[in-house]
C-alpha cells in the first residue's frame, strides 16, 4: 500500500516535471526523435536488403545440362548422384521435348524450326533443375555436379548472384552497426541533456535527500521521466515510418527496378518497427535518466 | 542518555584542509545546543558529519543509536528521517505552497493522504503559520520562510533538530521569533543543535555553547555560564 502510494506520486510528479520544464524535456525529446528516425531508416533498409537476399537465394538454380546420348538409366543414376550431396534444397526434372513445347510455345519461329524433332533427333539436352540450400557454398557444389557421370555441362548464376548476397550482406551488417552506434550516442546525449535537466533540481533532490527519501525513492521519479520522454521521442519517428513506408511502397508498386526485388509489405513491417522504436526510445530515456541522476546521490 | 557521541573524531577535506581534529563531544537527549566559532572554524562541517552530508576521515559518529561514520551511502535516508536540519537559505520549493512545501516530507514517506493532512497543519499551527498554508514561499517574509523550513524539518518528529545558522538572513526581531518558535520545539523533547554568528542570542538564551576554534572545541560553556570573551583581545 505504502510502496503503490509513492510509486503513483512518482509517476505524477515525474509527469508533471516534463512539461514544468518543457525547453529542457524538448532537447531530450529531440534528441530521441532525431535517433529514431535514422534507426527507423536503417531497420526499413536492413529489412528489406534481407527480404531481397532471401528472394535472390530462392531463385538462384543451378542447371544442369545431361549428355544429348543418354538414357533412362543413365538420367536415374544422374539422380541418384544429385541427391547424395549435401547443399541440395529441391531437384526437378525438365526433359528436351518439355523444353522444346516451351519454347515453340513462346516464339512462332521456334515452333517453324521445332516442330519435327523428336527424342531421338532434337539436339536440346534434358536438364535437373537443382537448387541450392546455401548460396555461398554454390560454387563448390556446381564443381561437385560437373563431376557426376552423364553431366554434359552446367550453368548458375556465375558470382554475379555472390556478388549481389554479399553486398546485400555488407549493407545489413552495416545498418545494424549504425544503428548500434546511434543508440550508444543518444544514451550518452540523453544522459548530459538529463543531467542539465537534473542540475536545475539539485534543490529538489537536496531536500528529498534531507526529509529521508531513499535513493530508490529519488531515482523512480527521474526514471518514469525518461521513460515520457522516450515515448513522447518515438511519435514523430513512429508516424513518420507508417505513414512514409506506406507512401513509398504505394508510389514503388511494392518493387524495385523488377517485379524480382519485392520490397516488405507495409503491414505488419511498420508496427513491428513501431514496437522497437519504442522500445529503443524507452530504454534509451529510462538508462539516460538513470545515468544523470547517480551523480547526486553520491556523497 | 547520549543522543550524540562523536569520539577521536576528525575531518580532512580532499583540498587538504583539516576542518575538524580530535573532537570529542557528547550530547544529552533533550539538549539544547550551540555551536558557535570564527568562520571557517569548522561548526558547518561538525555538523555535517552528524547528518551524514560528510564523513568522518577519522572517528566514530553515533547518532540516537546509528553509527554514523559506517553508515553506507544507501542507508543514508534511515539517519535523515530520524533527524530534522534547517538552514540560512531555508532550502524550500518555490513553486510549491507552504502546505506542500511541508507535506513533501511526508509524501517521500508514503503516509496515507489524510494523515498527511492532520500532521501538516499541525506543525503549521506549531510554528504559526497556519493562515498561509496556501502561499507561496516567495510572498512570504524571510522569518516565515525559515517557519516553514523548520515545519518540514519536523513535522514527522525527528528525536534531533540541527539548525545552521537559522538566524543568518534574519533580522533581530525575527531571529528572536524564530528562537521562540525552536525553544518551544525543544520543550515538546526534540534535540535541538543551532550553529551561530549570533552572539545577541547565545547570551540571552544561556544554553551549552560549544565554542570551536580551527576544528578543535576551545571551549564547552554549560547551560546558564555563557559568558561573551570575544571582545576581551581589542578591549
Ligand atoms: N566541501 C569542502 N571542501 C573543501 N574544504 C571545505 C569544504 N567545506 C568546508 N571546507 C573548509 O573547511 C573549513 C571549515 O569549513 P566550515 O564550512 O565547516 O566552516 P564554518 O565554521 O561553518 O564557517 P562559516 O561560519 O563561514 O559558515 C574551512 O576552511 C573551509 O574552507
Ligand atoms: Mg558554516
Amino acid at each position: 500500500m505504502k510502496a503503490i502510494r509513492i510509486l503513483s506520486r512518482n509517476i505524477r510528479d515525474s509527469f508533471k516535471s516534463v512539461f514544468r520544464n518543457f525547453s529542457l524535456s524538448l532537447a531530450s525529446i529531440s534528441c530521441i526523435t532525431i535517433t529514431l528516425v535514422v534507426v527507423a531508416l536503417s531497420i526499413v533498409l536492413s529489412f528489406n536488403v534481407n527480404n531481397f537476399t532471401d528472394m535472390v537465394e530462392k531463385d538462384v538454380t543451378i542447371v544442369t545440362f545431361l549428355k544429348v546420348d543418354i538414357d533412362e538409366a543413365g538420367r536415374e543414376a544422374v539422380l541418384t548422384e544429385l541427391k547424395k550431396l549435401d547443399n541440395i534444397e529441391k531437384i526437378s526434372f525438365e526433359s528436351k521435348m518439355a523444353i522444346a513445347d516451351e519454347m515453340m510455345e513462346a516464339n512462332e519461329t521456334y515452333k517453324n524450326i521445332m516442330s519435327d524433332w523428336n527424342e531421338e533427333t532434337s539436339p536440346l539436352q534434358d536438364t535437373y533443375l537443382v537448387k541450392v540450400k546455401d548460396i555461398e557454398q554454390i560454387e563448390a557444389t556446381a564443381n561437385q555436379i560437373k563431376k557426376i557421370n552423364g553431366v554434359d555441362i552446367i550453368k548458375y548464376g556465375e558470382g554475379m548472384v555472390e556478388k549481389l548476397v554479399s553486398t546485400f550482406d555488407l549493407i545489413h551488417k552495416i545498418c545494424y552497426g549504425i544503428v548500434a552506434a546511434l543508440i550508444l550516442v543518444t544514451a550518452f546525449l540523453i544522459t548530459n541533456t538529463i543531467k542539465i535537466t537534473i542540475f536545475s533540481r539539485k534543490r529538489e533532490i537536496e531536500i528529498m535527500r534531507l526529509v529521508g527519501a531513499s535513493n530508490l525513492n529519488i531515482k523512480i521519479p527521474f526514471i518514469f521521466e525518461g521513460l515520457f520522454l522516450g515515448i513522447l521521442g518515438s511519435i514523430i519517428p513512429i508516424a513518420a515510418t507508417i505513414y512514409g513506408y506506406a507512401a513509398i511502397y504505394d508510389r514503388m508498386g511494392g518493387q524495385v527496378f523488377s517485379s524480382i526485388i519485392k520490397l516488405v509489405k507495409p503491414t505488419p513491417f511498420v508496427y513491428e518497427i513501431s514496437v522497437i522504436l519504442v522500445g529503443i526510445g524507452m530504454i534509451v530515456g529510462m538508462f539516460g535518466s538513470w545515468q544523470a541522476v547517480r551523480k547526486y546521490l553520491k556523497i | 542518555m547520549n543522543l550524540i557521541v562523536m569520539q577521536g573524531v576528525n575531518k580532512r577535506y580532499k583540498n587538504g584542509v583539516n576542518a575538524i581534529q580530535d573532537l570529542n563531544l557528547t550530547i544529552e537527549k533533550g539538549d539544547f545546543v550551540f555551536v558557535i566559532g570564527s568562520t571557517g572554524c569548522g561548526k558547518s562541517t561538525l555538523i555535517k558529519m552528524l547528518y551524514r552530508e560528510e564523513k568522518p576521515t577519522k572517528g566514530k559518529i553515533v547518532v540516537g543509536g546509528l553509527d554514523v561514520a559506517k553508515l553506507r551511502n544507501s542507508k543514508v535516508y534511515k539517519l535523515r528521517r530520524k533527524i530534522g536540519v534547517v538552514f540560512q537559505d531555508f532550502k524550500l520549493l518555490p513553486k510549491s505552497t507552504v502546505f506542500e512545501n511541508v507535506a513533501f516530507a511526508l509524501e517521500v514517506l508514503g503516509l496515507p493522504k489524510d494523515e498527511i493532512y492532520h500532521k501538516v497543519i499541525k506543525v503549521l499551527e506549531l510554528v504559526g503559520l497556519k493562515h498561509k498554508a496556501k502561499n507561496y514561499p516567495n510572498q512570504l517574509s524571510g522569518g516565515e520562510q525559515q517557519r516553514v523550513a523548520i515545519a518540514r524539518a519536523i513535522v514527522n518528529g525527528p528525536k534531533l533538530l540541527i539548525c545552521d545558522e537559522p538566524t543568518g538572513n534574519l533580522d533581530e526581531n525575527t531571529s528572536m521569533e524564530i528562537m521562540t518558535v525552536l525553544e518551544a520545539i525543544n520543550k515538546l523533547g526534540t534535540t535541538i543543535i543551532m550553529v551561530t554568528h549570533d552572539r545577541t542570542i547565545v547570551k540571552k538564551m544561556q544554553k551549552r555553547t560549544i565554542l570551536l576554534d580551527s576544528g578543535r572545541i576551545l571551549k564547552d560553556y554549560k547551560k546558564g555560564k555563557y559568558v561573551d570573551e570575544s571582545n576581551k583581545n581589542t578591549k
